[in-house]
């Protein structure tokens, strides 16, 4: 699938697909990387070395922060693909070099699925299925 | 995008290091955004003071751009700080979360922002004009700019918004320009609208539906800009809406395109059914008031319901220092700390480590408040109107 870069890098790895948008404010633990929203999709589970896909971004601009931040700790996702990623998500990615690729349409991936994401092409491909 | 000569020049470092980086930033938000060139900002305000928002990794990326020399070029503000930055002793905030937020406040200090604290800067002197380009990025000052002032801001991410007062300048796309600024939703609102709650809840359940649309809301007689301040910051809370027009109020509103609109109805079921789901418990431990800060006549609103009376459970209400002081001297400072409760300056329920100084359940009425509370402060919310969260205090 062919979208547009955000921000450069080529990763693999496993997806975490969410449905439903992610703001990373309050809703992911700066420390753990695990998702705090109540009743999120993915409340409880942890972004570390992840292709974190979900549509787009919400709540809070401090979340640019929150991104940079679980990075630095180590707990960051490998990667970010989106349908459509707004300035605080891209600013996060930018800053912390995560590799980032939005326009994509992300009903083709699954959650557990084998990402390649390779933003400098601005391409994201499911290389298996779970 | 265009880029000026003297542009090209701050890319390839002849300015210097910093204003290379953060140049380098708004040139690629720019370039994904299809931005034709870049544009000067009247004033910014900077989101990601909190030393509990930003924990080590954005004091040290803060302390590394003062420690190069970074300076702001316009009047830039700050949102709220995790604590008052005066009284945090007394008000029971843990000593080594103030060493740490003192820190940043002095690296934003360095770089020549003024260290205001608050997320109503349009109420303590950062006041843009009707079209005047800006750099916000606190979610419901954004909104208020956009909305109630007709000032153009996208939403800002921290580091994007610090790179704008740096550079002094903003690429020029999204609500900068006029044909993004059209309403994508028509909400007809069928209820009456009563307290600032009430304009909380409708904000926290449209935002929950249209996400990042732009709203135009008809069927609302009429506003405060407390009421406006309360609707708007909910919607960017519980969806990412950065503007939004309303039939006869707004300043946008008579010159926007609202043919041939998506439409959804508001009716009182609706609201009702949003207090429900965000009342979560009954008795709260503490109340906390001013999400977003309070405005004078709002204090003025608290003093006058707690007059006399003597306050069971703490009650805080969030403010900008500003606000604080002239509170101060009209009494209502004196008049709510007799009754027990404080005026809590510079910080709020949201940013402040409210969890780790005991507090389970609080009482709010604020949609935004509403929304973050229980993933980023572990809290209980009882969602209600200010006289309930009151006489339940009394």
């Amino acid at each position: 699938m062919k979208g547009r870069m955000i921000s450069p890098g080529k990763v693999e790895g496993i997806a975490l697909v969410s449905t439903e948008p992610i703001g990373f404010y309050g809703g992911i633990d700066l420390s753990t990387g695990v998702v705090i929203e109540k009743g999120h999709p993915l409340e409880g589970q942890s972004v570390k070395g992840k292709i974190l896909v979900f549509p787009c971004g919400k709540g809070s601009t401090v979340g640019s922060y929150v991104i940079y931040g679980i990075n630095k700790n180590g707990v960051g996702p490998a990667g970010i693909v989106n349908r459509e990623t707004e300035t605080i998500v891209a600013t996060g990615v930018i800053l912390a070099g995560i590799p980032c690729v939005d326009q994509i349409n992300i009903d083709n991936i699954k959650n557990g699925d084998t990402v390649c994401l390779d933003a400098d092409h601005a391409s994201v491909d499911v290389l298996q299925n779970l | 995008m265009y880029l000026t000569p003297s542009e090209e020049k701050i890319l390839h470092g002849e300015k210097g290091e910093v204003m290379e980086r953060m140049f380098r930033l708004l040139v690629r938000l720019g370039e994904i955004y299809e931005a034709d060139a870049m544009i000067p900002v009247g004033s910014v305000q900077v989101a990601g003071v909190s030393y509990k928002s930003i924990g080590d990794p954005g004091l040290e990326f803060l302390e590394d751009l003062a420690s190069k020399g970074a300076k702001v070029q316009v009047l830039t503000y700050l949102n709220p700080a995790g604590m008052d930055l005066e009284n945090w002793q007394e008000l029971g905030f843990p000593e080594e979360f103030a060493h740490n937020q003192l820190r940043i406040m002095d690296a934003f200090r360095a770089m020549g922002i003024v260290v205001t604290s608050t997320c109503t800067p349009y109420l303590a002197g950062n006041l843009p004009r009707f079209r005047e380009h800006i750099a916000w990025s606190e979610s419901s000052a954004v909104s208020f700019a956009n909305s109630v002032i007709g000032a153009r801001t996208n939403r800002e991410g921290g580091p994007s918004a610090l790179a704008a007062a740096i550079c002094g300048k903003t690429p020029n796309y999204g609500l900068h320009r006029w044909e993004n600024r059209q309403p994508s939703v028509h909400i007809k609102v069928e209820a009456p609208l009563e307290f600032s709650s009430d304009f909380g809840a409708l904000g926290y359940y449209v935002g929950k539906q249209v996400k990042n649309k732009i709203p135009y809301f008809s069927g609302i007689p009429s506003a405060t800009t407390d009421q406006l301040k309360a609707l708007g910051a909910a919607m960017a809370a519980s969806g990412a809406v950065a503007l939004y027009h309303v039939d006869q109020l707004t300043p946008e509103a008579d010159l926007v395109e609202t043919q041939d609109l998506e439409t959804m109805t508001i009716t009182e079921k609706d609201i009702k059914e949003t207090y429900t789901t965000l009342k979560q418990g009954e008795h709260p431990d503490i109340v906390i008031l001013g999400c977003p800060h309070a405005s004078l006549r709002e204090i003025a609103q608290v003093a006058e319901k707690v007059q006399g009376k003597t306050l069971k459970k703490p009650l805080w209400i969030c403010t900008s220092r500003m606000m604080k002081e002239a509170a101060d001297r009209m009494g209502f400072t004196k008049t709510i700390e007799q009754a027990g409760g404080h005026i809590v300056a510079d910080t709020c329920m949201v940013v402040s480590p409210i969890e780790q100084m005991g507090y389970k359940v609080t009482g709010v009425n604020s949609g935004k408040a509403a929304n973050y509370l229980p993933g980023f402060c572990k809290q209980t919310v009882v969602f209600a109107n200010i006289d309930e969260l009151v006489e339940g205090q009394t």
